[in-house]
């Protein structure tokens, strides 16, 4: 689904199904350098079972337009403005890594819009190193691999990829080439220079999930810590062997999980024990 | 942090793909010998089978013994998946059905082996796929070839059986300059000597039977996305970029990213077609793929050794191994294949026909059959056996002449292997010194 956001085209995945504002939105907000597709299944499984989904894809990443966006707050802005431009009053917000920050400070700035979040990956503050912004600064394919290589967990550089035949790492790294140039640092020097989340998620005021992969290297679960403690309504769940790409890594126990927190398939919301490990 | 590194390629070939088996801690590769897979429940069957999650359904469309072989392969190769296949020609015509239609056009290198060369001349035509042949030493014919309607350029790196050295830079470049994704036959090569998608190629498959499995015990292939080239910039692909009706309507660019080739092979491919790979083939081939490295590099020695001896005989007229400096493409074999160009090369015996005849018959090591990259050492004539469909002109551009003689050096002893030679070709002159002058 396109729409016209700031004057610019805007893309959502929608699952295959049509998006209507309506009826139980969520939304899927993508991590730094990456697009809606990290998203496949999670976003297909709720779009046929009721929910009304958009995987969207912020400005300069996959098919939308326009130029990336330099803070975490003005991509929270936006994600609002496009729920605007979709009709969408209210939504459930999920967020991987950056998108996880995104998600948080919609939540913060717009607690009327947003009915719970669900943060995948997430720490906060979200530092990144200055080789990483560096080689991201100089368009050099270095920076791609860091992402990546340090981004998977140490099972996930073996492999047995729960989607048949597929090599999460190769995935990996062709889907962080797609991006243009000079995203991925502006996306990371987004994350680096979010000083404020512990501020934000003090504020939030709705349910909050939260996803971490044991082995995170990117977001390690200690560096969470801090968020967590701020949480007045949060549900954690630490997921055993996994990095920070939890999605590509243990796309199924991130699924089951979403449908835990949000509800079953039949639109009910059932319980999930806070910090439960799932093997 | 410490510097972003990945597992290397020797690592890969023993472990990429598998986790010890969840339910036993079988550390090798278990073979999954079962047709399906239960479900968990009924939404999990629903949703496997609307692509809402991953897994196995059926073990014609994916199987967990088959993929650990694609992953990896996938992982050797530098791609982003894989699927396995019956054999090589099934992953060659699954590449082609997977994105070239009824009234497209390939631009192929006129040295392939013999059954990829009778698919795309004489049996796509019949269903409306058409392909000119050029000369893989000259990567401006492939330019020259290129039509509106063509969807596909084809290679092979090693030429079978001539071993012309197709430049992978310069024909990706041209390929892509026209939106067109390059397809390359890997077999003689393996990612062990050459990995395609570094030089700008798009697909590779091979033909597992050979180096891959290595043993010469199970048939079977493997088709590679590289995930590089850009469907949809490119606008020739619509089965990648418009929804599929028999598929929930699905665009695979949209829903699959990188992945869309790939994906679309195996839930359009593998379902329609069907030339699946058995686990237990994946097993055989898997247990090939962990010591692919260590037997490469062995073939290759022995092959140069070899090659050395068979370049100073006195009864051969002519050796076409790359490396040689008399070889066409020698110069860039040098910078494409710097590890070596394979174990698969020909050579051309003095007194024709009759001696070469006497020469396969006298052999006592290397076995007379239609195989390559076994780890025993093999030999062929191509003109009689693998490109006998071909007439005498196409013959002529492949490079085969009547006195050609085609070997597979294996991981023998070497000096065994010359002694074999050796012995063989006395007797096949003396066949020659004993036949009327005509």
């Amino acid at each position: 689904m396109k729409l016209l956001v700031d004057g610019f085209d805007a893309y959502a995945y929608t699952g295959a199904k049509e998006f209507d504002g309506t009826r139980d939105p969520l939304i899927f907000v993508h991590g730094g350098g990456l697009d809606h597709t990290v998203w496949l299944l999670q976003s297909r499984y709720f779009a046929h079972h009721g929910r009304s989904v958009m995987a969207l894809d912020l400005p300069a990443h996959g098919k939308s337009a326009g130029e990336p966006l330099a803070s975490i707050p003005d991509m929270a802005d936006w994600v609002v403005r496009l729920m605007d431009a979709a009709g969408a009053r209210t939504a459930t917000l999920v967020g991987h890594s950056m998108g996880a920050l995104v998600v948080l400070e919609a939540a913060a700035r717009h607690p009327d819009r947003i009915e719970c979040i669900v943060t995948i990956g997430i720490s906060v503050p979200m530092p990144v190193t200055d080789a990483l912004l560096s080689a991201a600064e100089a368009n050099q394919h270095d920076a791609f691999d860091m992402v990546n290589a340090w981004g998977h967990g140490s099972r996930a550089h073996v492999g047995g990829n729960q989607a048949p035949g597929m090599w999460m790492i190769g995935s990996g790294v062709r889907l962080l080439e797609k991006s243009g140039p000079g995203v991925l640092h502006a996306d990371l020097r987004a994350c680096n220079d979010y000083r404020h989340g512990l501020e934000s998620s003090a504020a939030l005021e709705c349910p909050v999930h939260v996803i971490l992969g044991r082995d995170d290297r990117m977001s390690p679960v200690k560096a969470a810590q801090p968020f967590l403690g701020t949480l007045a309504d949060g549900h954690v769940t630490i997921i055993e062997n996994c990095g920070h790409m939890i999605m590509a890594e243990r796309p199924g126990e991130v699924l089951d999980l979403l449908i835990a927190a949000l509800g079953s398939p039949m639109g009910s919301p059932v319980g999930n024990p806070a910090g439960t490990p799932q093997s | 942090m410490a510097s972003p590194d990945y597992h290397r390629f020797d690592t890969l070939s023993l472990h990429a793909g598998q986790q010890p088996d969840s339910a036993t801690g079988a550390r090798a590769t278990p073979i999954y010998q079962t047709t399906s897979f239960v479900f968990r429940d009924t939404d999990t069957a629903a949703a496997l089978f609307n692509a809402e999650r991953a897994g196995h359904v059926y073990s014609r469309i994916s199987n967990p013994t088959n993929a650990v072989l694609e992953e990896r392969i996938s992982a050797l190769e530098g791609g982003v998946g894989a699927i396995c296949t019956a054999s090589g020609q099934a992953a060659m015509h699954l590449a082609i059905a997977t994105i070239v239609d009824a009234g497209s056009h390939i631009v192929a290198s006129r040295s392939l082996y013999g059954g990829s060369h009778n698919l795309l001349a004489y049996t796509m035509p019949r269903f409306g796929i058409e392909t000119t042949f050029v000369d893989p030493r000259d990567p401006d014919a492939f330019k020259a070839a290129i039509r509106p309607e063509t969807r596909l350029v084809f290679g092979e790196i090693l030429g079978n059986p001539g071993l012309d050295v197709l430049n992978v830079d310069a024909v990706s470049k041209i390929a892509h300059a026209e939106g067109l994704p390059l397809l390359i036959d890997s077999t003689f090569t393996t990612p062990y000597l050459c990995r395609p998608f570094d030089h700008g190629a798009d697909l590779v498959f091979h033909s597992a039977t050979k180096f891959l499995g290595g043993h010469g015990v199970a048939i079977g292939g493997i088709l590679v996305d590289s995930g590089q080239f850009d469907w949809e910039a490119s606008g020739k692909f619509p089965t990648l970029t418009e929804p599929y009706p028999g598929f929930h309507n699905m665009d695979f660019v949209e829903e699959y990213g990188p992945a869309a080739f790939i994906m679309r092979a195996r839930k359009e491919g593998a379902r329609d077609f069907g030339a699946c790979m058995s686990p237990t083939t994946a097993f055989h081939i898997l247990q090939g793929v962990e010591t692919l490295p260590l037997r490469m590099q062995r073939h290759v020695d022995n092959t140069r050794k070899v090659v050395a001896f068979l370049d100073a005989h006195e009864a051969v007229d002519w050796v076409g191994y790359p490396e040689l400096p008399s070889h066409a493409c020698h110069e860039i074999a040098k910078t494409l294949l710097p590890r070596g160009c394979g174990a698969v090369f020909s050579f051309g015996l003095k007194g024709g026909r009759p001696a070469g005849r006497k020469f396969i018959e006298t052999v006592r090591i290397f076995s007379h059959l239609a195989n390559v990259g076994d780890a025993k050492s093999l030999v062929i004539h191509p003109a009689s056996t693998t490109h006998h469909r071909m007439d005498a002109k196409a013959l002529e551009a492949a490079g085969i002449s009547e006195g050609t003689i085609r070997l597979s050096i294996g991981l023998e002893d070497p000096d065994d292997l010359i002694n074999d030679l050796n012995q063989a070709i006395k007797a096949s002159q003396r066949v020659r010194a004993s036949e009327p002058a005509s």
